[in-house]
């Protein structure tokens, strides 16, 4: 097992490789520089040198890419070329509220999609099978930020009992906590619901189809005993698609946390998109592609725990 | 002071997730008595260091209710446009012998928030701040905002301990309408928190009538009156001024309805005849804005013949554009507002004349046959720029009926900026023949940094490289002249001048709407970028 999660993670190693010169290629790209935005036009090309100068902006590329992977391995993620602050303290915050919106949505829409697709498969061809699948199939299919909206429109602006955005007063209560987190959990929420209850309900059919299962009830065994057998055959695969969905869930949804002005990671990456802060927008992909990683390595981990043939 | 607790936040919000079967609805938050809740268009709080970036609206919220000039605006009427008036100096006056030295008596008895005096040194100490680039508190930020706004100060120095000596590169009639973007903060406190701006803008002093209490990136800015601020007149109203950065405009509309905030910045105007069925005030006022066409002047470019540009000025239909934006712009004919002494009296009075514009194009040697084909810069947002998609694509089919042949390179913001601080030719232009990007109207200072030949790209920012020598000739007089009589006439001329030249394509000024509920009272909308926020109430 030690040798499997060993290789798991060396793996990992050139991938965040890849991804870090991506990274650093494509923000090359864009016309211009930091500096086009940071200050305007008519600024004595003085300052702007010194300020190129003291992000290392007048550095080959090559050699900017290499200082900050240096003191990347260091634990020094550099400072925002707009906010003067460290990026890790930016990251560490906005980080730390997307998983406030992606563990709770989350649990919300991998417990709704796993019992809605056993439901669905169980109950197949009935009424409940298109419910449940339609609800699946609408969870996957609308856009994140027209749900949204409607939902503020509804709760926020007609009935007015839950707040249209943001996460409220540092020094609030729990309830007035919780109450900012109701309606973008729900938003966030119905894409996860939608994909692991199509995906529950196909594996649960494939596994009823198969021929062990008529032999455990051939054999009389109850049918919880056999609930079980078919839930251990369909986690697998499950966990691989919760893993990645989890994984898009830390990204933050730009869509969700801007209708919501909710200050996530999506939002701070998106910001450092147009602001063309690199040190940020850098890190913070990195940050999440190794988290990406490291989630990915756990579920092959646990999905190898259930099912021993995987670790060869 | 407290910047955002992100692993409390974090443990906060999980153990509230967990133990949150129940959904609690229920009341609204509740509201501190005299807070006034701000929900600005900005996507992140503009920097508080004293010198703001986030453009204008940076300034409005984040600069003059904090930190103050030398000279500010007045403010304290919508009636006519914005001017000048004493700041943290009580007078000027320019000297008769050497026109480039200005002497500014300074306010006696002003004090940072941080309780600290306002000075000569202090003010030389902000000067260096932002000149010298070797000083120790040089702000690189900072200084290329302030001297890309105030770029011909040569020298300065302390008369005595309230008498102020500044010294320009030539001589310039308007630089105290400079001089209101230089903001001045506080030595003391920038020692107190270890002599480095990322920790001074955690927390900030100016002195200006409000004070900085909390600056959560990315969330919001608390701000307490100062009430101890110089003019006793201008102690705000409100105990708490709370500023929130949300750049999605029916984020800001849900925010209001929903009574989470008191005031939004530019509600979105087909929101706006809900809102004030709702009960909610539409602010709105002529304010120095125009949204333009930046033509470019280069030999391939068709805008470089005057007829094509005063045909597209007359075959573009104002008053419908108008209607587009729920009357939340009024036409533009020219650099300043129309029916203000400034705008004079121009040969051309662009209304919609597609006929005019036709025999104007015909004379240029274009026709059905021969359609003006022009790529356009417009970007997706930013500062200033309205609706940039309906509206340009309004633009479009209007000037189709004169024979213009349209088409766009939309871009993001950012490029947009890289291409109008480069040259028109060079490739970050991305071959167009015009921008379309909002620009000041305020004054003087502006009609020189937009259309003087000494302004071009990349010097300075008048992007189309458009030159006038009858402009040049007045603009000079205007800067070393020391007698302000004949001078609103002279600036009218100029207004003249461009309205018929036609460097630009005038469209409308934005009437900057704003949205707030029946609680606010006492809003005065200042015709200007900046508002006064002092005489606000709220219930």
């Amino acid at each position: 097992m030690w040798r499997f999660i060993g290789r798991r993670l060396l793996y990992a190693v050139p991938i965040l490789l890849g991804v870090s010169i991506i990274i650093f290629a494509l923000v090359q790209l864009a016309p211009g520089d930091v500096t086009d935005i940071l200050i305007p036009p008519e600024a004595p090309k003085e300052v702007a040198d010194i300020l190129r100068h003291k992000f290392g902006l007048d550095r080959p590329v090559y050699e900017q890419y290499f200082i900050w992977l240096g003191n990347l391995l260091q634990g020094d993620l550099g400072v925002s070329i707009f906010t003067n602050q460290p990026v890790g303290s930016e990251l560490a915050s906005a980080l730390s509220n997307t998983l406030m919106l992606a563990i709770p949505a989350a649990f919300l829409g991998f417990t709704l999609g796993a019992v809605l697709g056993v439901l669905a498969a169980f109950f197949r061809g009935g009424w409940l099978d298109k419910l449940f699948s339609g609800i699946a199939i609408a969870g996957v299919s609308l856009p994140h930020y027209w749900v949204g909206i409607v939902l503020v429109a509804i709760f926020a602006v007609t009935l007015n009992v839950l707040p249209a955005q943001g996460m409220g007063p540092e020094d609030g209560d729990v309830w007035d906590s919780l109450r900012h987190l109701i309606l973008p959990v729900i938003t966030l929420s119905l894409i996860p619901m939608g994909v692991i209850s199509r995906l529950v309900r196909a594996s649960v059919l494939e596994i009823l189809s198969q021929e062990f299962i008529s032999a455990l009830s051939a054999k009389g065994m109850a049918r919880r005993r056999i609930l079980f057998h078919i839930v251990k055959n369909a986690a697998p695969p499950t966990l691989a698609v919760m893993g990645l969905q989890f994984g898009y869930l830390l990204g933050g949804s730009i869509l969700v946390e801007t209708v919501y002005n909710w200050p996530g990671s999506g939002g701070l990456m998106n910001l450092a998109i147009f602001r063309r802060d690199v040190p940020v927008l850098s890190s913070t992909i990195l940050v999440l592609a190794g988290i990406f990683v490291a989630i990915n390595i756990l579920v092959d981990v646990l999905q190898a725990l259930i099912d021993p043939r995987l670790r060869r | 002071m407290t910047r955002s607790q992100p692993l409390k936040r974090f443990s906060r919000g999980i153990a509230t997730a967990a133990v949150g079967a129940a959904f609690a609805l229920g009341a609204a938050s509740a509201q501190a008595e005299g807070t006034l809740r701000i929900a600005m268009t900005a996507a992140d709080v503009p920097s508080t260091t004293g010198m703001p970036n986030n453009g204008y609206e940076g300034m409005r919220f984040l600069g003059y209710p904090i930190f103050e000039g030398l000279v500010l605006w007045d403010l304290s009427s919508a009636d006519t446009l914005a001017d000048i008036e004493p700041g943290l100096a009580t007078s000027w006056t320019q000297s008769a012998d050497d026109p480039t030295k200005w002497t500014f008596k300074l306010r006696q008895g002003v004090t940072f928030h941080d309780g600290s005096p306002f000075n000569a040194d202090a003010a030389i100490w902000n000067l260096e701040r932002y000149y010298n680039t070797d000083s120790p508190q040089f702000e690189p930020q900072g200084s290329a905002i302030t001297r890309a706004r105030n770029p011909n100060v040569k020298a300065y120095r302390k008369i005595d301990d309230f008498t102020l000596e500044i010294t320009t590169d030539r001589p310039l009639s308007y630089f105290p309408y400079l001089l209101v973007y230089m903001l001045y903060s506080s030595p003391t406190q920038w020692e107190k928190v270890g002599k480095d701006w990322a920790e001074f803008a955690k927390a900030p002093a100016g002195t200006g009538p409000f004070k900085i209490t909390d600056v959560k990136p990315r969330v919001s800015v608390s701000l307490d009156k100062n009430a101890s601020y110089w003019d006793a007149a201008r102690v705000p109203h409100v105990d708490k001024m709370i500023l929130y950065p949300m750049p999605e405009a029916t984020t800001r509309l849900a925010a209001l309805r929903s009574g989470q905030v008191d005031w939004i910045e530019v509600p979105p105007p087909d929101a706006i005849p809900s809102l004030k069925s709702a009960g909610y005030d539409i602010v709105t006022n002529s304010y120095p804005h125009v949204w333009p066409w930046v033509f470019d002047m280069s030999p391939d470019s068709a805008f470089a013949d005057v007829k094509v540009r005063q045909a597209a000025n007359y075959c573009i239909n104002r008053d419908d554009m108008v209607t587009l934006l729920n009357g939340v712009a009024e036409p533009s004919v020219g650099f300043f507002k129309k029916g203000t002494a400034k705008f004079g009296n121009p040969k051309n009075a662009y209304t919609y004349d597609p006929a005019k514009a036709k025999a104007l194009l015909a004379e240029a040697g274009y026709g059905p046959d021969k359609p003006v084909k022009s790529k356009i810069m417009i970007s997706t947002s930013g500062s200033g720029q309205m609706l940039p998609l309906p509206m340009n694509e309004f633009l479009q089919q209007t000037l189709a009926e004169c024979n213009f042949e349209i088409d766009f390179e939309v871009v993001e913001w950012g490029t947009m900026l890289v291409a109008f601080r480069n040259e028109p030719t060079e490739a970050t232009a991305l071959n167009v023949d015009a921008l379309n990007i909002s620009l000041v109207s305020s004054d003087i200072s502006q009609m020189a940094r937009w259309f003087w030949s000494g302004n071009f790209t990349p010097k300075g920012s008048n992007w189309g490289h458009w030159k006038n020598e009858e402009y040049d000739a007045i603009l000079a007089e205007i800067q070393t002249s020391t007698d302000p009589s004949g001078m609103e006439a002279k600036i009218a001329r100029l207004n003249e001048i461009v309205v018929d030249e036609a460097p630009w394509l005038w469209i409308v000024h934005d009437l900057n709407p704003r949205a707030m509920s029946k609680d606010v009272k006492g809003f005065v909308s200042a015709q200007s970028w900046f508002q006064d926020f002092t005489p606000v109430t709220v219930k």
